[in-house]
């Protein structure tokens, strides 16, 4: 009852068929056009797309990838390779210039936020580990490992944070240009020992 | 490497056998999820459709805006949107280096076969942005028709500024600046999160002000849906020039019946003559005028940026202490300078090429929209616009033809007691 052809005045044939056919004709221009543009995109498409990812060997530790990200808290984190590490007992990514003693208390630590566990493994050697969810990825404690240590400390966006913007905030605002986009399939740029520091 | 060790504190090896830690690579959102979100969005412009066509109900378009915004805006954040994924394409169509994801094609291909087809249901209750300003519209006001016809080709001078810099690589202008992402994330920069909470009171008045007068991806579901093959009608069956709907559309998108008087025909072929010779006049000075702004243009790239500085900078001394980014930036281009020039020169070589086309769409929206403007209209009845019309289902329920076949669906589906004589008791 409420079909809403059937009870239509219908319009003068010429003036409908023409504008039908014009009409239609566009649709299938555009139609083509759409096709097109898939059939070139889509051949370059990857599986997995891309994703953001810093390039340690890059990085300078301005610390702008605490404050750039579109998320409340960074997607950025320290990440430690161990490998590289040389378990330092004075290890300055964690300890301060000049700190008081070599112990956890708040006033030796560098890290603003206490993210860096300490724990003795053997003598002479201590173990750091990463408490992600305390890390504002601010890398303070990067520069101090880069400047005077092994450089077992670096940068990474975590995915089971990051968004994956369009345009990440942070590569907008890095001064150095060490985002980039990987492969989804390969999303870190780690530090391996055959790299060196 | 030679005989030197790589570190400086050779790793220890442990007596106690203590093992390394392996270093966690999380990973990221299954990628299930993005051909979930894709099917979402199909289920949705389906279950639009369907609603405004088939149902015609208003309460199911709400509901379903009501879910749009949920999962597309607060869940999803926002992301991925089809608005974006313009530049996503427009990257991935200039760019060979650039992947673009099949979802993200998804979502731009899909909204858009819909509207040639069906018109703009994607605007009407599946697109978050759409879908939250809908649901804030409280009192509607008439925008008077000069405002409303000017702002109308902003949107496409937004879109070719948001494929500028997309193709270009120097970044996606749409997305940094979208107002609602603020509202999705609860979170974002001062200046957009103010943008959007300005947006969404004026849209308490003003019908959708983002999606008539700025939203790039409306532009083009504007420029399909004029083609659509079925299109959204007042009546469900014919119109009684009753007038009833007349003030129903709160985003002007209602045709109103065109004069029939012919006095008027001919100075609007006349008009329309003027304005067919302006179209390529336009779109020569709009190339002619972008092509003039390309330098300004290419300082949106951040190499660009770079390399103005260090031109400008380059020679003072180098600063000691902690760095600032722009020091930092500064240092890198110290350290390389060629490079950083050359890369800078590729990229105002390839604005050279992008602004003047830019500049031409400017030209082309503006002639056309003088041309449409002196078109003349001729319908006898009130329809909305083809191309305008955001299928919202508002004016279904102004027409006495919805109400009176409504009404006597429901009496005779209903086999209820007061038709059937009643047997004595």
């Amino acid at each position: 009852m409420i079909q809403a052809t059937s009870m239509k005045p219908t319009p003068p044939p010429f003036h409908f068929s023409r504008r039908q056919f014009l009409r239609d004709g566009a649709r299938v221009a555009a139609m083509t056009g759409l096709g097109t543009l898939v059939g070139l995109t889509a051949a370059r498409t990857r599986g997995h797309g891309t994703v953001w990812q810093i390039d340690p060997q890059k990085c300078v530790r301005c610390g702008l990838c605490a404050t750039s990200c579109v998320l409340e808290q960074s997607a950025v984190k320290c990440v430690h390779a161990h490998a590289i590490c040389g378990y330092c007992q004075l290890c300055t990514g964690y300890f301060e210039p000049e700190p008081n003693d070599l112990n956890t208390g708040a006033e030796n630590q560098l890290c603003p936020t206490a993210a860096i566990r300490r724990s003795f493994v053997e003598d002479p050697y201590y173990e750091y580990t990463i408490d992600e969810g305390l890390c504002i990825g601010c890398a303070k404690c990067v520069e101090g490992c880069n400047r005077f240590g092994n450089g077992s400390l670096f940068l990474q966006i975590r995915h089971d944070r990051c968004v994956n913007c369009n345009q990440c905030a942070i590569s907008k605002v890095c001064p150095v240009d060490a985002f980039r986009r990987v492969p989804g399939s390969q999303p870190y740029l780690l530090k391996t020992t055959s790299h060196g520091s | 490497m030679g005989a030197e060790s790589p570190f400086r504190f050779p790793p220890p090896e442990f007596e106690s056998g203590h093992q390394l830690p392996l270093t966690a690579v999380p990973g990221g959102r299954a990628w299930i999820w993005e051909y979930i979100d894709v099917a979402v969005l199909l289920a949705a412009l389906g279950i639009a459709t369907w609603l405004i066509y088939k149902k015609r109900s208003r309460k199911g378009i709400l509901a379903l805006s009501i879910f749009s915004v949920l999962y597309f805006g607060f869940w999803r954040k926002g992301c991925v949107c089809s608005i974006g994924s313009l530049q996503n394409v427009a990257l991935g169509v200039c760019d060979s280096s650039y992947g673009l994801p099949i979802g993200v094609l998804a979502f731009f291909v899909l909204p858009l076969i819909f509207a040639l087809f069906a018109g703009r249901s994607f605007c009407a209750a599946v697109c978050p942005h759409g879908a939250l300003q809908d649901l804030v519209l409280l009192r509607p006001i008439r925008l008077a028709p000069w405002l409303e016809q000017g702002l109308s080709v902003v949107p496409y001078f937004y879109m070719g500024a948001g494929v500028l810099f997309a193709a270009t690589g120097s970044g996606f202008i749409i997305c940094q600046y979208d107002p609602f992402i603020t509202v999705f994330r609860m979170n974002g920069p001062v200046l957009m999160v103010t943008a959007g909470i300005v947006l969404l009171l004026l849209g308490t008045f003003v019908g959708r002000p983002y999606c008539r007068f700025l939203c790039p991806y409306g532009a083009l579901l504007k420029l399909g849906s004029v083609f659509s093959r079925w299109r959204v009608r007042v009546t469900p069956t014919f119109c009684t020039q009753c007038r009833l709907c007349e003030a129903s559309c709160p985003f002007g998108a209602l045709n109103h019946p065109s004069s029939a008087n012919p006095t008027d025909i001919r100075p609007e072929r006349r008009r329309l003559v003027w304005t067919l010779v302006l179209v390529p006049v336009a779109v020569i000075v709009g190339g002619c005028l972008g092509f003039l702004a390309s330098p300004a243009a290419s300082r949106m790239h951040p190499t660009v940026q770079l390399a103005e500085l260090f031109l400008k900078k380059g020679n003072a001394p180098v600063a000691y202490g902690p760095l600032t980014p722009e020091a930092f930036a500064l240092e890198r281009a110290r350290r390389d300078p060629k490079q950083v020039l050359m890369e800078a020169a590729l990229v105002q070589k390839r604005f050279q090429t992008a602004t003047p086309l830019f500049g031409g769409w400017i030209g082309l929206v503006v002639a056309l929209k003088l041309v449409g403007l002196a078109l003349h209209r001729q319908s006898t009845d009130y329809e909305p616009d083809r191309g305008n019309c955001f299928s919202c289902a508002r004016c279904f329920e102004y027409c006495p033809n919805e109400t009176g076949a409504r009404a006597f669906l429901e009496t005779s589906v209903k086999p209820s007691a007061p038709l059937q004589p009643s047997a004595p008791s």
